[in-house]
């Protein structure tokens, strides 16, 4: 399933305009699938099923969450470097509290989350602050917070209920990744159907036209940055419900992976258009390449070093990034930033 | 407030200009006018405006001076060549370096994140030359090198193909480390070339020799900024692209230097890290460095959305960061809880230099 979001006003955009958007939206699915076809056809079951879809999806399942909420960021024409440091944060609160169980938990992790996410919110639109700026303040401070909370050391979660989501899986897949699945879908939803989603894009899309049709841009953009960090912290507490740790190491660069999912999905980083499921295929894309890479040199023909893992990642952005520019310039509202 | 591109009142003022002064500087007007609102500007009192251009020339300095005085003053042997040369200096003077470049492509409305993998890949060219056995010389040459390669990589994605400048060098920021870890497979080499390691441990009349590039660097740019055709059009096409466009000015061109600017200059300080240390390692060297020196280049008040360039403020502001962390690292106060206040400082300086709605 795909939802497709023009932006606001698409109705008078050509024909050309609307192919190029959809090559532009599903260039990312179709190479995901080629790579899957290519992953059974090297690998066979190994790769297609049972231990290895379980663990790709459930690892997924944190990135997919913090790139959704970067998603509606972008979407409003910001930026939220914070998220790594959110999710370090959700990850070791909830763990102070694990011994009550997963729900608690996530409730505090999300609650911390979506905390930082209103000061963030707070500083862009009342403070009138550039979100990239702010959030890269908040990215140091609150890893700061989090370090301190954990005593600069790995937290390691009480045994019991909280670790449950490592082990819980329906119809073969983990929780974590039903529970990515289910957010990118009410994600998506709300992005067509409510009016949040609407303001969400018409902000990106031009926000002195927002504010003169009356829309409320305040309220609309504090509310994707609280989005935003309530996502990161339910990705932490996912983290560490996993892994049964957090350690200090926990998150850093996550926001730099969600910006590239964002943008190999389709999403312009310029605001006002966006497609919440393209993210979620720019998300596996991103992280199917690792797990290609790792079932290479498990045949043992070629070693791949780890380290040529993020070549390859960057290139990859560096191609999507230049096809989406051609795109973009064919669309004819000029590939150059203002 | 925005400033017209071009305007020649970039960086730190000529005159000494008194803001509180009833006959007014020359830009204090041009201000008021570009604000639209008449009587914005009442004569002796100190308005807004008044206090949004202070605060953006002089509030990183005044900060660093406050935090100095206060040193001076409750820290035992602050003042000593040991705690000032060899500690803030020497520890100030690689993210200044880094900041100059940044302040350059900050100015032009654009952003450099790969700076901290350039560090990592010059460092790792040069120590393996050096390694095998290749004369320094052409062992730093060729770091430089690779390094202005990089920033042409990134400016010719953000001036030839319109990429924007957080995803051209986001794309460097995560291939970049990994080429570096290549270089050697990822494994730490010790280094033990005297004349290659000049730039990090030699101490001509007792200062680091870092401490004379960083101002040689800074000095440079500003001379540049200040005095040439080139530093006009930087300001020019961060204030407004398109009017600089149609004036002539070749708007690819000035942010393609930016960019092999600000990646040389990492390249350099990628150099004196490694040497520093005596070793090159891929893992660590420049780790953050990118949010060292945006930090450092937006408390000095520069805005982000470019066409102002304060070179100076940047390495005060590189300065006042460094400052401040080992303030409150020296009064106890923990690495952690240090961060957190230094992004609270960076937020409230921001706020106290923040524009007019």
């Amino acid at each position: 399933m795909t939802t497709t979001v023009d932006t606001p006003g698409g109705a008078s955009t050509g024909r050309r305009v609307q192919a190029g958007l959809l090559l532009q939206r599903q260039g990312a699915l179709i190479a995901l699938v080629i790579l899957v076809v290519f992953g059974v056809l090297r690998y066979g079951s190994d790769f297609a099923t049972g231990y290895n879809v379980s663990s790709f999806t459930g690892d997924t399942a944190k990135y997919g969450l913090v790139a959704l909420g970067m998603t509606f960021v972008i979407m409003t024409g910001g930026i939220d470097l914070s998220v790594g440091s959110v999710a370090f944060l959700g990850g070791v609160v909830a763990i102070k509290v694990s011994e009550h169980g997963l729900l608690p938990g996530l409730l505090v992790g999300i609650g911390a989350g979506a905390a930082v996410g209103a000061l963030n919110g707070f500083l862009v639109t009342k403070a009138r602050l550039q979100p990239f700026i702010v959030t890269l303040a908040t990215l140091l401070a609150v890893r700061g917070l989090a370090l301190q909370i954990a005593g600069a050391r790995a937290s390691v979660a009480a045994p019991g209920g909280f670790q449950k989501l490592s082990t819980w899986s329906v119809l073969g897949l983990p929780v974590a990744a039903w529970a990515m699945l289910l957010a990118f879908l009410v994600g998506a939803a709300v992005v067509h159907y409510t009016p949040w989603g609407r303001q969400v894009l018409a902000i990106g899309g031009n926000v002195d036209a927002a504010k003169l049709m009356g829309l409320p841009v305040r309220r609309t953009t504090f509310s994707v940055y609280v989005v935003s960090g309530a996502l990161a912290g339910c990705a932490g507490v996912f983290l560490g419900s996993q892994n049964g740790s957090v350690d200090t190491a926990a998150g850093l660069g996550w926001e730099l992976t969600a910006i590239a999912a964002v943008v190999v999905g389709g999403t312009l980083l310029t605001g006002g258009v966006g497609s919440v499921m393209s993210t979620l295929v720019g998300v596996l894309l991103l992280q199917l390449i690792f797990n290609l890479i790792v079932f290479e040199n498990g045949r043992g023909d070629i070693s791949i070093s780890s380290y040529w893992e993020s070549v390859i990642r960057g290139a990859f952005l560096l191609v999507v990034v230049l096809l989406q520019v051609r795109l973009v310039r064919r669309r004819g509202t000029g590939g150059r930033p203002a | 407030m925005t400033r017209a591109g071009g305007s020649s009142r970039s960086d730190v003022p000529e005159a000494t200009t008194t803001p509180s002064d009833t006959g007014g500087p020359v830009s204090e007007p041009v201000a008021a006018a570009a604000d639209g609102t008449s009587g914005v500007r009442r004569g002796g009192a100190w308005n807004r405006v008044q206090w949004t251009s202070w605060a953006q020339r002089y509030g990183a300095a005044a900060a660093f001076a406050a935090l100095f005085a206060y040193n001076a003053a409750n820290t035992p042997f602050f003042l000593t060549q040991q705690s000032l040369v060899f500690v803030l200096l020497r520890q100030a003077a690689p993210i200044a370096i880094v900041a100059v470049g940044m302040a350059i492509v900050i100015g032009t409305g654009g952003i450099d994140l790969s700076v901290g993998s350039v560090m990592a890949i010059a460092g790792q060219v040069g120590a393996t030359l050096v390694l095998h056995d290749k004369p320094f010389l052409l062992a730093i040459v060729a770091a430089l090198l690779v390094a202005a390669l990089c920033g042409l990589f990134n400016g010719t994605l953000v001036a030839r193909f319109g990429v924007q400048p957080i995803i051209a060098t986001l794309i460097l920021f995560i291939a970049g480390r990994g080429i570096a870890q290549l270089i050697t497979g990822g494994e730490l080499q010790p280094l033990a070339n005297p004349d290659f390691q000049w730039i990090g441990l030699a101490r001509p009349l007792g200062v680091p020799a870092q401490i004379y590039i960083a101002f040689v660097v800074a000095l440079g740019a500003w001379l540049v900024m200040k005095l040439t055709v080139y530093g006009r059009h930087v300001l020019a096409v961060g204030g407004n692209e398109t009017a600089s466009r149609l004036a002539g000015v070749p708007a690819g061109r000035v942010k393609l230097l930016a960019y092999v600017v600000s990646a040389t200059l990492a390249g350099l300080v990628g150099l004196i890290a490694v040497s520093a240390n005596s070793a090159s390692d891929a893992n660590n060297v420049g780790v953050g460095m990118e949010l060292d020196a945006i930090a450092a280049v937006a408390v000095a008040g520069t805005p982000l959305s470019g066409g102002k360039v304060n070179i100076w403020g940047a390495v005060v502001g590189a300065l006042l960061l460094k400052l401040l962390q080992n303030t409150l690292i020296s009064h106890g106060i923990t690495k952690e809880v240090a961060q957190i206040i230094e992004g609270a400082v960076i937020v409230g300086a921001l706020w106290l230099q923040r524009p007019e709605a």
